[in-house]
This record gives C-alpha cells, sequence and structure tokens, in this order.
C-alpha cells in the first residue's frame, strides 16, 4: 500500500476547497494556489523517481498502487496505480499548472468573479486529472472521466470570451454524451465480466485483462465502440471534434491550455490503456476506420486551421491536426508508434500550450484575438515575436524541437503496417508549415499594421505627449477607460503602465511563465531519452496485450 | 336463523404486531391527528399536529429499525394480505425517511408565512393574508390567528399527510390486488386534496387538484377492471395464486393480458410513466410546493414499489409476454420526459417532466425480472427520493413578491445572488443528471447494469442518449444561474427556517452519501427477495 499517489490525488483538491475562505482575499488566493501547483510538482518529481524502470522492464504493469474496498457490489475498488504512460501524463499536467497561474495572475476575469474561483477551478480540473491518469479501475476512471467535465465548463462558463456560454454548453453536452455512451460499454463489460468470473462482475483492469481472450469478438466490437466514442470525442477525431475549436477558442487561456494540453489527451490515453488491451480483436477489426479518421482529421484540421482568422480557434484547428498523428501512431501497432504517441502526447501539451500561451500574451496586448488586428508585432516586441515563433516551429516539428521527435517515430513507427496512410498523413507536415509560418508572417512581420496594434499604440499616443511614431512610444499613460476589449486577458492598461508602451514587449512575470516551456521545448527536442525510457516498457506492455509482434524494428533507444 | 357452529369457523387471522407495527404506528396517529384537528383550538394545533407527525415517524421508523435488525425472513401477515419482506422493509425505511423530510417542509411556516397551506381564499384573508379585510384580533373565532397574529396554516394537512403515507405503506406491502386497490385510493384522496391547499396561485392550485382527481379516478377504475378481469382468469386475486394460474394453465390469456394491462396503467398512472403522465406537469406546478415534494418523492416509491411486486411476483413467469410492451412504455415515457422537458420554462413543470424521463428509467429496473433489478430499482427509488425532495425544497426557497418565482428566467444569476443555494441546486441537477460522485450516478448504474444483464443492452443504450438529452435541461438551469446576470427586479432567496434546512440538509446529504459510499444501502437493497 503505498500512500503516494492519493496524495499527488487529493493535495490539489484540499488547494482547490481552500480558496473557498480566502475568497476575500484573492491576493493571499492566488499565492496559495500557486504554492500548492508548485508543491504538486515536488510531489509528481517524487512520484518519477519512486516509479522504477527495472521492475516495468520485468513485468510489473502498476507500481505505487493502492487500493480501497468501495462498491463491492458493484465489483468496484479505490484502486490507484501508475504505468510509464500515466507518469509521463502526471508529470505534464503537473508542469504545466503553475505556469499557467503565474500567466494568469493579472488575468482581467468577467465582472463578478474572482481569482480564487478561477485557481481553484484550477487545482480542481488538475486533481480530477490525476484520478483519470491513476485510475486502475475502470470504474473509477469513469468517475474521473466525467467529474473532470464540471470544473471545466465552469472554467469555460464563468471565465471564457463572449461566446462562453455556448461553448461551454457544447463542450459539456458533446462530453457527457460520449460518457454516457462510454457508460452502456462499460455496464456491458461488468456484465460480460460476470459471465466468466466466477466471483461475480469486477472493474479491475488487471481482472479484466484476464477475461479479455474468452469474450467474442462480435461483443467486443460493441464494448470497443462505446469507449471508443467516448475517447474520440474527448480526443478530439474528425467528425466528432466540433466542440473543441468553440470550447478551445473562448476558454481562457490558462483553462485552454490544460484543456487541449491534457483533458483531451484522456481521449488518447484512454485509446492505449483502455481501447487497445481491453478490446484487442475489434482494436484491430476496427483499426482501419480509426485509421481513416485520423488521416483525415491531420489534413481536414491542417486545412481549417490554415484558413482560420481567430488565433485561438487556429491553435484548436492545428490540435485537432496533431491528435490524428496521436491516434495514426496508437492504431499502427508498433512499439515505435506508441512509444511515438506518448511523446507526442506529451510534446503536444508543451507546444500547444506555449502557442496558446503566445497567443494570450498578444491578446492581452491588442484586445483581440483577431489575425487580421495584428501586423509587424516584431518590431514592436520581438522578444515576444520570437517567442511565438519558437512555439509555431515546435508545432510544426521542426527538428530540434521537441515534436519532431515524437512526429518522426509515429511515421517511421507507422510506416512498415500502414504504408499509405503513413505517406498521406506526411502531407500533413507541409500543411502544418503552411499555417504556421502563415499566421507568423501576419501578426509579426511586415510594418507596422492592424487595428488592435494601432489602437494599442493611439492609446499611450494621446496620452502621451513625446510618443510621435509607434516605434518610440514610451512614456505614454493609457486613459483607465480604455482598457481592454473583449478577449483582453491582462487588462492592458496595466500591462501597459509597467512597460510605458501602449504595445509592451514581454514583462518579467511573462517570461517566466514561458522560460521552463521553452528549456522543455529544446531539451525535448535533442534529448527525449529519459521520457522515452519511462515509457518504453509500457508500451511493450501494451504491445503484448494487443497480442501482435513489431513488423520491423524494436524499442526506439 | 345464524348456524353458530358456521360462526366459531370464522377465526381471525393471526397478526405480526411486530412487522407490522410500522405501518399501524402511521394510520394510528393519522386517525389521532384527526381529533386532534376536531378538539383542539386552533392556535394550538400545528404545534401539535408537527409534533404528533414527527414523532408518529420517529416512532415508526424505530419500530421498522428494531424489526428489520433482526434479519427476519419475509412473511405474509394478516390472511397473507399483507407481505412484510425485505423489499417492503426497505420501502417501509424510504417512505418514513421521505415522509419526514416532507412533514418539514409542510411544517415550515418561516418561508412562506403562516405557511403554504389555506383551505379557501376567504380564510387566506381572514389569517393576514394579501387582501384588505378587516382583521379584528379581539374575535374569539377568527380564522387560525395565533397570539402573536401571525396567519397560521391550515393543519388539516398533516393527518393528510399521514393517510397518503399509511397509503403508500400499505400499498408496496399488499400481497393481493384488492388490498392493493384500497390502498391506492387511501393515498390517492388525501393526495387531491393536498393539492388544492395552496396559499398562493388558488386557480392553478385548484385546477391542478380537479385535474389530479379526475384523472385519478380513471385510473383507478382501470387498475379495478384489470383486476376484475384478473380475478376472472385467476380465480383470485392473491399474487402467488395469479403467478400459479398463469404458469401452468389452458384458459385463454386475453383475460390475463387484458387484465395486466388494465392494472399496469394504473400503477403506471401513479408513478408518472409516459404516457400515462399527463397529470404531472399540471399538478407538480399547481400544488403547493411541499406537497408537490411529497408526491414527487414518495409517490413514486409507492408506485414503482407496487409495479415491481406486481411484476415480479405476480407476472414474472410471464415476462416474455409484457415485457415487449414495456420496452414501449419506456422508450415513450424516456423520449416524452427528456424531449418535452427541454421546452419547459417553470422549474416546476421541467422537474416534473425529468420524472416522467426518471420513470422510464425506473422501469427498466421494475423489467428485469433478476435480484439486481430488484435492488436496483429500490436504490434508485431511495436516491431519487432524496434528491426530488432537496430539489422541491430549494424551490421553494427562491421567492418574490408574488411567492415562489418559479419561471426559469427568474432564476438567472442566482449564483451571484445566493452561492449556497445555488451550488446546492446545482449539485441536486448533476444527481438527476446522473453525473458521478451523484447518488443519482449510482442509482442509473445500478439499474442500467441489471438491464444489461437481463438481455435488455438496446434500451439501456436509448436510456443513456436520453439522459444526455436530459442533461441539457439540467444544465440549462445551471448555466442561467451562473453564466447569466440577474435581473434587476429578479427574486430574493428566502433564508430558511430550521424544518426546510434539515429537509435540505437530509435531502442533500444522502444524495452525496449515496454517491461516494453507496454500499450499505446497496446491501440492504439486495438483501432479500419478494415473498408471496
Amino acid at each position: 500500500m503505498n500512500f503516494l499517489l492519493p496524495v499527488l490525488l487529493v493535495f490539489p483538491l484540499v488547494g482547490a476547497l481552500v480558496m473557498y475562505p480566502l475568497r476575500g482575499t484573492p491576493d493571499v488566493a492566488k499565492k496559495v494556489a500557486i504554492g500548492t501547483a508548485l508543491l504538486q510538482i515536488v510531489l509528481a518529481a517524487v512520484t518519477w523517481f519512486a516509479y522504477s524502470v527495472p521492475a516495468a522492464e520485468a513485468g510489473t504493469r502498476f507500481q505505487l498502487e493502492f487500493v480501497l474496498e468501495w462498491i463491492p457490489a458493484f465489483g468496484t475498488r479505490f484502486a490507484l496505480g501508475i504505468d510509464g504512460i500515466a507518469l509521463v501524463m502526471i508529470a505534464l499536467t503537473a508542469f504545466l499548472v503553475p505556469g499557467l497561474m503565474l500567466f494568469s495572475w493579472e488575468e482581467r476575469l468577467p465582472e463578478g468573479r474572482t481569482a480564487s474561483g478561477y485557481f481553484a477551478l484550477l487545482l480542481a480540473t488538475e486533481a480530477t486529472l490525476m484520478g483519470v491518469f491513476t485510475a486502475t479501475d475502470v470504474f473509477l476512471f469513469y468517475v474521473f472521466f466525467e467529474a473532470m467535465l464540471i470544473p471545466m465548463y465552469f472554467l469555460i462558463g464563468r471565465f471564457g470570451g463572449p461566446r462562453r456560454q455556448y461553448a461551454a454548453v457544447k463542450f459539456f453536452l458533446y462530453s457527457l454524451f460520449g460518457g454516457l455512451i462510454m457508460l452502456a460499454s462499460l455496464i456491458g463489460l461488468y456484465v460480460a465480466s460476470a459471465q466468466y468470473l466466477p466471483a461475480g462482475g469486477t472493474f479491475d483492469w488487471a481482472t479484466l485483462r484476464t477475461i479479455v481472450p474468452l469474450i467474442p469478438e462480435s461483443t467486443q466490437i460493441w464494448l470497443f465502440l462505446g469507449f471508443f466514442i467516448a475517447f474520440a470525442i474527448k480526443a478530439p477525431l474528425v467528425p466528432l471534434h466540433t466542440w473543441l475549436p468553440d470550447a478551445g477558442a473562448e476558454a481562457p487561456i490558462g483553462a485552454g491550455v490544460l484543456l487541449v494540453g491534457v483533458l483531451d489527451k484522456v481521449g488518447t490515453f484512454g485509446f492505449l490503456r483502455y481501447c487497445l488491451p481491453l478490446f484487442p480483436l475489434a482494436s484491430q477489426r476496427l483499426a482501419p476506420l480509426v485509421l481513416v479518421l485520423s488521416v483525415i482529421g491531420i489534413l481536414y484540421g491542417a486545412l481549417l486551421a490554415v484558413g482560420q482568422k481567430d488565433m485561438s480557434r487556429f491553435v484548436a484547428y492545428t490540435s485537432i491536426a496533431h491528435f490524428g498523428f496521436i491516434a495514426l501512431g496508437i492504431f499502427a501497432f508498433s512499439t515505435q508508434a506508441f512509444a511515438g504517441s506518448v511523446l507526442y502526447m506529451v510534446n503536444h501539451g508543451l507546444s500547444t500550450g506555449m502557442l496558446f500561451v503566445m497567443v494570450g500574451l498578444l491578446a492581452a496586448r491588442g484586445g483581440s484575438r483577431m489575425i487580421n488586428d495584428y501586423g509587424g508585432v516584431a518590431k514592436l516586441a520581438p522578444v515576444l515575436a520570437g517567442c511565438f515563433l519558437l512555439a509555431g516551429l515546435s508545432s510544426l516539428a521542426l527538428p530540434g524541437t521537441n515534436s519532431f521527435v515524437s512526429e518522426f517515430l509515429v511515421l517511421v513507427g507507422s510506416f512498415p503496417r500502414e504504408p499509405v496512410f503513413t505517406v498521406l498523413a506526411t502531407i500533413g507536415i507541409i500543411f502544418a508549415a503552411l499555417y504556421v509560418l502563415w499566421v507568423y508572417q501576419q501578426t509579426m512581420q511586415g510594418p507596422v499594421r492592424g487595428k488592435a496594434v494601432l489602437d494599442a499604440l493611439g492609446r499611450s499616443n494621446r496620452s502621451g505627449p513625446d510618443a510621435s511614431t509607434p516605434h518610440s512610444a514610451r512614456g505614454g499613460r493609457p486613459a483607465p477607460d480604455q482598457a481592454g476589449g473583449p478577449g483582453a486577458m491582462i487588462d492592458p492598461a496595466i500591462a501597459a503602465r509597467r512597460a510605458g508602451s501602449g504595445f509592451p514587449d514581454l514583462s518579467v512575470r511573462e517570461i517566466t511563465v514561458l522560460v521552463p516551456l521553452i528549456i522543455a521545448i529544446l531539451v525535448l527536442g535533442f534529448f527525449p531519452g529519459p521520457v522515452l525510457d519511462v515509457v518504453n516498457p509500457s508500451v511493450a506492455a501494451t504491445m503484448t496485450e494487443v497480442g501482435l509482434t513489431d513488423p520491423v524494428g524494436g524499442l526506439p533507444r | 336463523m345464524i348456524n353458530l357452529a358456521q360462526v366459531e369457523q370464522v377465526t381471525a387471522p393471526p397478526i405480526d404486531w411486530g412487522a407490522m407495527a410500522p405501518l399501524l404506528v402511521v394510520l394510528g396517529a393519522a386517525c389521532a391527528a384527526v381529533l386532534v384537528e376536531a378538539f383542539l383550538p386552533r392556535h394550538q394545533r400545528w404545534p401539535v399536529q408537527v409534533g404528533l407527525s414527527v414523532a408518529a415517524l420517529g416512532i415508526a421508523g424505530l419500530a421498522l429499525g428494531l424489526y428489520a435488525g433482526g434479519e427476519p425472513a419475509g412473511i405474509t401477515t394478516i390472511g397473507d394480505a399483507l407481505a412484510v419482506d425485505r423489499p417492503t422493509l426497505f420501502l417501509w425505511g424510504t417512505l418514513l425517511a421521505l415522509g419526514l423530510g416532507s412533514v418539514l417542509l409542510i411544517a415550515d411556516r418561516s418561508v412562506e408565512p403562516g405557511g403554504a397551506f389555506v383551505a379557501s381564499a376567504a380564510s387566506r384573508a381572514a389569517a393576514g393574508g394579501s387582501a384588505a379585510v378587516a382583521y379584528d384580533p379581539t374575535d374569539p373565532d377568527r380564522s387560525y390567528g395565533s397570539p402573536d397574529q401571525v396567519p397560521t396554516m391550515q393543519t388539516e394537512v398533516f393527518p393528510f399527510t399521514l393517510f397518503a403515507l399509511g397509503g403508500m405503506m400499505t400499498f408496496v406491502a399488499a400481497n393481493d390486488l384488492l388490498t392493493m386497490f384500497i390502498a391506492l385510493e387511501v393515498l390517492s384522496l388525501p393526495l387531491y386534496l393536498m393539492c388544492g391547499l395552496a396559499r398562493r396561485r388558488r386557480l392553478l392550485s385548484q385546477e391542478a387538484a380537479v385535474k389530479y382527481f379526475l384523472l385519478g379516478a380513471f385510473a383507478s377504475a382501470f387498475f379495478l377492471y384489470g383486476l376484475a378481469l384478473i380475478y376472472g382468469y385467476a380465480g383470485s386475486v392473491r399474487l402467488t395464486d395469479i403467478a400459479n394460474a398463469s404458469a401452468g394453465s389452458a384458459r385463454s390469456d386475453t383475460l390475463l393480458f387484458a387484465g395486466l394491462a388494465l392494472l399496469v396503467v394504473g400503477l403506471m398512472f401513479k408513478g408518472s410513466v409516459g404516457p400515462f403522465h399527463t397529470w404531472t406537469p399540471d399538478v407538480y406546478q399547481g400544488a403547493p410546493t411541499p406537497v408537490t415534494a411529497f408526491m414527487g418523492a414518495c409517490t413514486k416509491v409507492a408506485a414503482f414499489g407496487a409495479i415491481l411486486r406486481v411484476l415480479q411476483v405476480a407476472f414474472g413467469a410471464t415476462r416474455w409476454e409484457w415485457r415487449g410492451v414495456l420496452w414501449a412504455v419506456a422508450i415513450v415515457s424516456m423520449v416524452i420526459g427528456a424531449v418535452i422537458g427541454l421546452t419547459q420554462t417553470d422549474i416546476k413543470r421541467m422537474v416534473a417532466y425529468s420524472s416522467v424521463a426518471h420513470a422510464g428509467f425506473l422501469l427498466i429496473g421494475a423489467m428485469a425480472v433478476t435480484p439486481q433489478g430488484v435492488s436496483g430499482t429500490l436504490f434508485y427509488l431511495l436516491a431519487y427520493g432524496f434528491t426530488t425532495l432537496a430539489v422541491f425544497g430549494v424551490i421553494s426557497l427562491v421567492r418574490n413578491a408574488d411567492g415562489e418565482a418559479t419561471h426559469l428566467s427568474q432564476w438567472a444569476g442566482l449564483g451571484k445572488r445566493s452561492p449556497l443555494t445555488a451550488g446546492i441546486m446545482t449539485f441536486l441537477l448533476l444527481a438527476l443528471a446522473g453525473i458521478p460522485l451523484t447518488s443519482g450516478f449510482t442509482a442509473k448504474f445500478a439499474i442500467f447494469a441489471a438491464g444489461i444483464a437481463d438481455g435488455m443492452a438496446p434500451l439501456v443504450v436509448i436510456a443513456l442518449v436520453a439522459s444526455a438529452v436530459a442533461a441539457f435541461f439540467y444544465l440549462r438551469v445551471i448555466v442561467l444561474m451562473y453564466f447569466s446576470e440577474p435581473a434587476a427586479d429578479g427574486p430574493t432567496v428566502t433564508v430558511p427556517g430550521a424544518f426546510t434546512t434539515a429537509a435540505i440538509t437530509l435531502g442533500v446529504l444522502l444524495t452525496l452519501l449515496l454517491g461516494i459510499a453507496p454500499s450499505l444501502a446497496l446491501d440492504w437493497a439486495s438483501g432479500g427477495g419478494f415473498v408471496g
């Protein structure tokens, strides 16, 4: 019995609850929240070192297990445990949350909302994510899977952009619908297990694994479909993706990163942990369907990303393309592709997270999310432009950035088994370069132009007598009543006052948010070994559970 | 000329007093409450009635606990008219607890000054209500004036409640159809009257009472007709005799199934299963909210308790004949509840349609003629009853100058005005939607697991889709409460008195408890089957 995982689960929850008595003092609340999130990183690090790779290689499927009796009548237990895949997702979540809090430190919240509420919901989301990744009981997983919706629903609906209500309800209903379909399969699995186990039905993942070979393929296909639809909505795969652009665009940036960066990964995590090992025959039978959806997602998501006018929606569509790659790797059934997909899940969280943060920083200055409203920002804020470029390059998987390793692994691993789909997916890389560079060029390069930029500069010009040209627009004092517009994340008046310009470059706080992300992106680009070492044994175990052998080669080293 | 020898042969059936004690306490207290109403002066009635009702429910609960604590085997008593088995004990416990919560809501006089009940518009005026009628505190026979001049309420509602509760307890324990019919009438008649007692919006309230009475009378007639046909088939009204007759007989099944159909219509009506639900929204809306809470929680429990017993004991052997029809009924009920619920603008009507959808879910459990089906349905009734009770408790708090603000638009921005109330309501709505960590989820799981195990997977999938649709209208209330700006002249949330607070707390705690640690209740629900 190891208490590390329950602590990992409960600690952020306690942090979230503490926010309630602190709601009157947002400054204290924010500090407590970020303290909680930082300690959670420490806990995650402890978990990382407590996890034993040799033991995993020796065949231990789950480590640090913690089991309590829960509802014997349903055959379910409060069972926690992690494999390498869960571990890296936990680490990613813990890594992202404090940065998001720091990013949201001066966020201009909708009227009547408090920062303590916002941070409490972020911590609650983190807690449910910990639950989703650590659960080894399928029922418990489902509970966290559904519970995860609630804090995210309130994050989007209470703190989001102008169309937040619509986006929040759409997100909730889509996910709930998927969840309920999964519930049908879950119950079906339970009933099937009751047929083969003398002691009655169970939800224990490991026990279910032992009866998998007994379940006939036709039953497996139905059960698989229930789980698959839920995960495909969450991941999201085309054509079940339409909620993501709305939710991703309207969510406040902090929640958006968590939504796209981690919460959606629960879908792909679910493919690897539940769909493949529990329904191996069905997975293989239906893999062509999933591969078609993945490749359509890669190409369609990329094409739509090219055509977006709203930067947040743009990021959401690039994510849909990336999720296509992840799903391709998972359903190509090779250890290389599996490892690539898991690495991609981490890397996508980092690069898309950073891209989202950059969009947020830009919108905080200009008060708009529209690409057309910006131009020539590199001349005003070179550091910001540079970071934006780095995030974009990481997103398009330039060699040397983290995403390259994972995308390459996915493609290399998929090619031997699925050459056609792999070749088609490769075209997506070209689109990726197109959409990233296009957006960068439009917003950052060329002469200073665009409504948002000029307005921001104008604010300082009108009030500052010495600010005659945009380039020397320093020392101005913007009028407080002109602060921001719809979608402004940080009160532009505050941001401008500190930097003394209508369109200031990154502040120290903002750089602090970005530095860990940049370091992670570059380090994982050149040195993905530590992550792969942790992931590989679990990936190999998944491969065994599917019952296939690698077409060529073996694990990446 | 009386033949003495024949008279001596009639012996009184043996009565198991211990088993029947809870029922007798409730019915006895109901009779005592009538006497209180007749002999005590007006200003003393309210405290005495509340004390009597709460004490009766407490003592009945105690008696039930003492009897059930001995893990008794199921028995039938008073000449096999009543069956006291595990489902009966579970349902009695549920009914008593829900009844206690309802009595607390009914007794509350702080939310609506003077309580929610009056008999007529004139008495409302005399009691210092809204109408400007001369009020003379020296008049010795002034209406319902307590010494401190606070208008008091119509206390007849307490004996009504106790009688209805006694009827419900008999209904779920009835081992033959005739007892069941009498119990049905005992539980229905007080409910018809209680619906018409609202202090506010009297026309709506009286319309609800008349509608409920007329349709209820029809349903009773259906039930009675079905009973007669089944008697014609089986030659007995006892449930086990019907089961034996249907198992091995060469008689025409026409009588049996025609009788069953009529019987089921009568029962479905009480359980507000679509398409026999048409009274539900009007009555839920028109009745005083505490009475709606009582009906929504307890009537559902009683009706489904009886449906379970009839289907399992009397018609378990013929389930392949009737199950197809009930599939259709369940689907219709779920679809009506979920889809029409979407269009509602009044929160009480919305909860009414939600109850129709829930009735469809419950029917899945009732159709699964397995131990899991029984225990799942029992658990669902327990969970649903407490959530509904608390929901109506919260609804009764949100008020404006005209009484309760039940129009959905008036709930806008409640999260800002009263975060605690909005938070509780959100939790309860999530429970109704069946989100994990609430009792709604565990209950749905129990029922759907029983359904799939008994070969009703397509029905369960339809039920889950209906749940997703229904979630939309629960969500709409949450959206209104949290994401919309409050209206300038919006309603206020009354600070509830001790009684309403206790009832809501009871409901919320059980909703949470049954969601997180349902083992105890599940074990109890699955501790034994029907006897008969």
